[in-house]
């Protein structure tokens, strides 16, 4: 891929597969993609060589943490736009959980200021639930719902909102401003010191175990409970063949219920648990072979409607231990498209417009995230991603933006490479390489 | 054999090994100078995270009888209460120069993963609630020396097989030895995925008594109560404690075995207890010989 001039700030994408589609130019100028078509000639625009790159809409995930405030040691959040952005997206939701908690009005507008700056890429706080994710009180949502940081998203995520009343509330509540409550489904007392999925694994490494009845559980409850008071409920990364069933059931019944599923999840199994290596110590757990099945089908017919990353970084210190103390949580952002192409399009269980609704328009609509998610057109804001899907490589943590290196995909061969990302026009990733 | 931290990664040929060297490393017992001077200059560290007066000196005089140097790193009093981490505690005894690190730990996978850090012969002397390979170890020794053979030999393992290691230990080797194992809990005692383990499953102890030559019973922790597996101790005790009268009911020549600590009057009874088919201090004893023997196969002495 060359690139001619690259001060200029009209970009003209020779060649490109449109969502995989047949090749053609697009001409990105002002922020916006000002013309689709074949042979564009575009006097002064820098041009980008993208024959045979599939040209997708940029990436949006609906699950990220970004840390800061608070473990700046595990991310910042510059750093984890910066992954994102290498990671082919465009936006990120920046979930609750920092120190302190984003409950109010004051931090989530800090996050969203914070990821202004950083220019990689749009970052959309995700507001707490309940204050400081007790679970006891909801928190002020109509003040960050009314914040310069736009908070549609709430959710506890990393605890459940297990309380059934409480949960009932905080659905009605999002109600007047359309916003939509994430579950993090996980029964706390059935999961008391769980450390992986409970099953043949968990016995013999005698580690204890995380049931899949406990996700399933919160699952059933909240998709009647939205249903009763008519609201919008999304579930975060669901993790069982069960969950995939109770949701296809939900939403034949007309739910207003979402999904989510992580990259994670739709490759890797728990037996990896048995080099107690923590790398691959998550939550909720990696599950069996079934449940990986039964997710790609699930995320192929729509039961799941999108990939989210739950993208948790963790310094070495947290994983470099014994398993039970170690920290939950895996990066994603940077490996999630070569994960999905993996698993969903290289087995022929989606196609590239499949996929793109599934990691962009998808977790836009949910998120209720204007400009981004919209298809490769003129008039719509330029968020594109160039990416090669005829490449491989081995997955090299200390070849991540990330600050942290706690992928469970190291050492994995797969399949993709992100070589372009546009932000509203402007490169962030040009050539392979952060700008 | 580089590390001992699974019975699973013992063969048929590798355990038998074991259980032949402990029984001529026995005989050093016997003698007045209980004393070899097979691991001299050789260094071995103790390296315990969970307090086990019973299990540190049994490795300790195992070490001690081959004279192997024995340095005692409790986790109480030392660095590790200091906030260091395993891997940090390990680098730091690989540092020292340790042939072999015996470890405790109250983390399943604990030993496995000091593996991966240190140079040296890691021996598992009890993960969470893993495994405890060398306490399964001396209980076959036990049974073999009891009732001379293990082919065959029908052992029902009673009492919190979810959290024991011991179990856990004991179901591999005893099925890699050809004993047929039949564990006896309460439902809620058991994992819900035994029914894939090498092995027979009963609630109703009543039921396997008869027809056992080995009836090995576990610690069961009051907490477990606390926690809801079982209504009360004394229900627990009438449903699966060993006392006399179910005792009599045993097979003439069957014994019985306890890993240690007993709870008196919960699993087990007193006149059990003290009866002479009980082997507990057996087991005591062979588990010196034992850990003599893994030590000696570990670090290849001569």
């Amino acid at each position: 891929m060359d690139v001619m001039t690259p001060s200029s700030a009209a970009y003209l994408i020779r060649g490109a597969r449109i969502a995989g589609g047949d090749a053609a130019d697009i001409l990105i100028r002002d922020g916006a993609i000002a013309e689709v078509g074949t042979g564009i000639d575009a006097a002064g625009a820098a041009t980008v060589d993208a024959e045979g790159l599939v040209a997708l809409p940029g990436l949006v995930d609906l699950h990220t943490h970004l840390r800061e405030p608070g473990r700046e040691d595990a991310e910042t959040v510059a750093g984890g736009a910066r992954a994102a952005a290498a990671g082919g997206y465009t936006a990120v939701h920046a979930m609750a959980n920092t120190d302190p908690v984003a409950d109010t009005a004051g931090v989530v507008e800090q996050v969203w200021r914070l990821g202004r700056e950083s220019g990689h890429c749009d970052v959309r706080p995700v507001g707490a639930v309940t204050r400081g994710l007790g679970g006891v009180q909801l928190a002020e949502l109509g003040a960050m719902a009314d914040s310069a940081a736009g908070v549609r998203v709430f959710s506890d995520d990393g605890t459940c909102v297990s309380d059934a009343l409480l949960m009932r509330r905080a659905l009605e509540y999002v109600k007047a401003f359309d916003g939509v409550v994430a579950q993090h489904a996980q029964e706390p007392r059935l999961t008391e010191d769980a450390q992986m999925n409970e099953g043949v694994v968990s016995d013999r490494l005698g580690l204890a175990g995380w049931p899949s009845v406990a996700e399933e559980a919160v699952i059933a409850r909240d998709c009647l409970l939205t249903e009763h008071v008519g609201s919008r409920l999304h579930v975060c990364h669901v993790s069982t063949k069960g969950s995939v069933q109770i949701l296809r059931w939900a939403k034949s019944r007309g739910c207003n219920v979402t999904a989510e599923v992580t990259p994670h999840h739709l490759l890797l199994t728990d037996d990896l648990a048995e080099s107690y290596d923590p790398v691959y110590k998550v939550n909720p757990p990696l599950r069996t072979a079934e449940d990986v099945h039964a997710l790609r089908e699930g995320l192929a017919d729509g039961t799941v409607d999108c990939v989210a990353t739950d993208h948790a970084p963790h310094p070495a210190e947290a994983k470099e231990t014994e398993w039970a103390t170690a920290a939950m949580g895996m990066l994603g952002l940077e490996t999630a498209l070569s994960v999905a192409q993996h698993t969903m399009i290289d087995t022929g269980l989606l196609d590239w417009p499949g996929l793109v609704e599934r990691m962009s328009a998808a977790p836009a609509r949910i998120g209720r995230l204007a400009g981004h998610g919209r298809p490769i057109a003129p008039g719509e804001p330029a968020n594109v991603t160039l990416y090669d899907a005829d490449t491989a490589s081995d997955i090299d943590p200390a070849a991540l933006a990330s600050k942290s290196a706690n992928t469970p995909f190291r050492g994995m061969r797969l399949p993709g490479r992100i070589q372009a990302t546009f932000l509203r026009g402007v490169p962030t990733v040009l050539d392979g390489k952060i700008q | 054999m580089r590390h001992l931290l699974s019975t699973g990664d013992l063969s048929r040929d590798e355990a038998l090994l074991v259980l032949d060297t402990a029984a001529e490393l026995a005989q050093v017992g016997d003698r007045s100078v209980k004393k070899l001077p097979t691991l001299r200059g050789r260094t071995v560290v103790n390296l315990f995270y969970e307090d086990s007066t019973r299990t540190r000196t049994s490795f300790e005089l195992a070490a001690k009888r081959l004279s192997a140097d024995v340095i005692n790193f409790s986790a109480k009093g030392s660095s590790v209460s200091k906030g260091e981490s395993l891997k940090d505690t390990a680098l730091t005894l690989q540092a020292m120069g340790a042939d072999s690190v015996v470890v405790r730990h109250n983390a399943s996978g604990a030993a496995h993963r000091l593996a991966e850090w240190v140079d040296g012969a890691v021996l598992n002397a009890g993960d969470g609630t893993h495994e405890h390979p060398t306490q399964a170890l001396l209980d076959v020794f036990t049974m073999r020396e009891r009732l001379g053979r293990l082919d065959g030999l029908r052992v029902a393992i009673v009492g919190d097989v979810l959290h024991s290691r011991v179990a856990r230990s004991n179901v591999l080797l005893l099925h890699t030895l050809g004993a047929e194992v039949t564990l006896v809990a309460p439902p809620t005692l058991v994992p819900v995925s035994v029914h894939t383990w090498p092995c027979s499953v009963s609630y109703d102890l009543d039921a396997v008594l008869p027809k056992s030559d080995v009836v090995m019973l576990l610690r069961v922790q009051a907490e477990r109560m606390h926690d809801a597996f079982f209504p009360s101790a004394r229900e627990y005790s009438r449903r699966y404690g060993l006392d006399a009268e179910r005792f009599a009911r045993m097979q003439d020549d069957a014994i019985v075995m306890h890993p240690g600590p007993m709870v008196r009057g919960m699993e087990i009874s007193a006149e059990v207890a003290d009866s002479t088919r009980t082997t507990v201090n057996e087991q005591v004893t062979n588990g010196v010989s034992v850990r003599m023997a893994v030590l000696y196969l570990l670090l290849g002495g001569s």
